[in-house]
């Protein structure tokens, strides 16, 4: 049974603030304003991982999707003005778009929902804490050796090799 | 929880008094959540008193002192004027954006003093993530600036706005970096942890320059002198907050002083060993008096740059940045990271509270820290003094380039001399 506490309550609020978002940015006509919907449906999505106790990922949500990229989206869309009036809000690609978003869907329904979906799912009375990995976890997890840490090192190399290679492209000619 | 007294245990004294427990949960969380939003923002009326009394002194000037007694009220006949001011928005402005931007930019500010402890017993919250979530919230306050920036539909805001994300985003990387060494040597990003953690020794003891740096680039991400490029009185005319008038344009203002002092609060939390104090456990709330005391003077010291410094220009902060802070910050925690892994040895199972016993891991620390980053900081400064001699010599004329080249070899065999 759906229980009315503060928990309910924050889910719905951050359920109104990261659907309301994600509506209004595909279908504002001012990039700006998609800009910022976005970040507030990025700030509902920090909110469930607080509700899913995972703080760590809410810090980082918060850090790398507000505070860096919708940041950088901001500042790219600021140079150019004459993007900030779009005249039609569906463009050509309308249907390639709706079939992956209509794939992603159905994955993450069936992949991440289904298995755990009314009887036998999920146990109501086990604590989150036993289900779910802590930060530290985490970050052990990320320097294992048996783990990932050759993932980790190889993004980032990625990582290194993409900020190189944007230094060498956005270079003056000599 | 026990009731002790009403002060520090509220929610278990109103329990105890027979109220229903979530309730009596709730309203001590109300208090808090209260005082915590209400205290930097009755603290900001003192700042900037202090401020432009101090502003003042360094420049032989008397200050304020005509409303109230040394001219305390000065900041309440202020706050008083702004708010009858006409509250304009100007024609094509993006209305919502416009408006929502001061309160974001003062909400980031204050949102950060919800974690930071004032006592052994007092914090807002005690998150486990107390130093990301303090990076994480900072950053709003950059959106805050982009959005006054992009939607007063002004160019001069627009171009602040344009140089906030140039210095915001760079000066956050060295922050970032300082924020690591607390959290390394404490091994918890917990605030309550990290100031429980200094009960031996105070951080500042074990990496000095990553309070400087720290302090630096706290000084960068608040946009004041001698970083003050978002809002250039010369050349921008305003900066990012030119079209904001009244209230909306001490919303901003507000926003900035209490960063100082926010500032200030999170030097002293990380690295001067926050709320520790003689009868710091005794009596909690002399806590607060000893933060306080500890922040006041990284916030006077950040009072004294602004009044005794000029603006650099965009040019030379970017390379500063780029050039010196980060490589020094990274150079940094490999430093520290690397000296603690021996240093921590030394240290005795059990006394980590005790003075005496982490005496000699410091002493390693300190002067590790001491000799290897400011000889990075040396070799970095030397670097940069030779490139600019041999810049300015090739641009000479021939004649004029030989004598140079020759009192550049003087020079270089002074510091050769110098050197061994």
């Amino acid at each position: 049974m759906l229980e009315l506490n503060v928990q309910t309550i924050a889910f719905f609020i951050f359920a109104v603030l990261s659907w309301g978002g994600a509506l209004g940015l595909v279908t504002t006509r001012n990039l700006i304003h998609g800009a910022l919907y976005l970040i507030l449906s990025l700030f509902g999505g920090a909110g469930f991982f607080i509700l899913l106790s995972a703080p760590f990922l809410a810090a980082v949500q918060v850090l790398v999707y507000i505070g860096a990229i919708a940041i950088l989206f901001i500042f790219a869309v600021m140079l150019t003005r004459g993007m900030t009036r779009l005249r039609e809000v569906v463009n050509r690609q309308w249907w390639a778009g709706a079939i992956i978003s209509g794939l992603m869907f159905v994955l993450v329904i069936g992949g991440v929902i289904l298995p755990v979906w009314g009887e036998g799912g999920t146990n109501p009375n086990q604590p989150v804490s036993d289900l779910t990995a802590t930060t530290e976890d985490l970050g052990v997890a990320l320097v294992d050796g048996n783990q990932f840490v050759l993932p980790f090192l190889v993004s980032s190399l990625l990582l290194t090799g993409a900020m190189i290679g944007a230094i060498v492209v956005a270079r003056d000619q000599e | 929880m026990q009731c002790t007294d009403i002060l520090n245990t509220t929610a278990a004294c109103l329990t105890a008094g027979g109220m229903n427990p979530g309730l009596a949960q709730f309203i001590g969380i109300l208090f808090g959540v209260i005082i915590v939003t209400l205290a930097p923002l009755l603290i900001v009326i003192l700042l900037i008193w202090v401020e432009r009394k101090f502003a003042a002194r360094v420049q032989d000037r008397i200050g304020p002192n005509r409303v109230g007694p040394l001219g305390l009220l000065q900041t309440v006949a202020d706050a008083l004027k702004l708010i009858t001011k006409e509250d304009i928005t100007p024609a094509g402005a993006d209305r919502l954006i416009f408006n929502l931007a001061p309160i974001i930019s003062v909400l980031a500010v204050i949102l950060m003093w919800g974690v930071i402890p004032v006592s052994p017993y007092h914090v807002g919250v005690e998150l486990s993530i107390g130093v990301l979530y303090i990076v994480a919230v900072g950053s709003v306050g950059t959106l805050a600036i982009m959005m006054a920036g992009w939607s007063s539909n002004n160019k001069y805001a627009l171009l602040g706005a344009f140089r906030v994300v140039a210095q915001l985003v760079s000066y956050e990387i060295p922050m970032v970096l300082a924020l690591l060494v607390p959290v390394l040597l404490a091994g918890s990003m917990n605030l309550q942890d990290i100031v429980r953690a200094q009960s031996g020794m105070w951080f500042v003891v074990l990496c000095p320059i990553g309070l400087v740096l720290l302090f630096i680039s706290t000084q960068a991400e608040t946009g004041r002198a001698p970083f003050d490029l978002i809002e250039a009185e010369s050349e921008l005319v305003a900066g990012f907050n030119i079209e904001y008038s009244g209230m909306k344009f001490g919303l901003f203002f507000a926003g900035e002083f209490v960063h100082v002092m926010t500032n200030g609060l999170l030097i002293a939390t990380l690295f001067m060993g926050g709320w520790w104090g003689p009868l710091a456990y005794e009596a909690p709330l002399l806590g607060i008096l000893w933060l306080f005391a500890k922040a006041t003077i990284f916030y006077l010291f950040s009072l004294l740059l602004r009044a005794a410094l000029p603006r650099v220009r965009i040019d030379q902060m970017m390379s500063f940045n780029w050039k010196f802070l980060v490589p020094l910050a990274v150079w940094n925690v490999l430093v520290t990271a690397g000296l603690w892994m021996f240093a921590r040895g030394l240290i005795p199972e059990g006394s980590e509270g005790d003075f005496l016993a982490n005496l000699p891991a410091a002493l390693i620390m300190f002067v590790g820290n001491v000799v290897l980053v400011g000889g990075f900081v040396l070799s970095r400064i030397r670097a940069a003094g030779r490139s600019e001699r041999m810049a300015n010599s090739k641009k000479s004329v021939p004649g004029r380039a030989i004598v140079l080249a020759n009192a550049d070899k003087g020079m270089a065999s002074v510091n050769a001399t110098v050197g061994r």
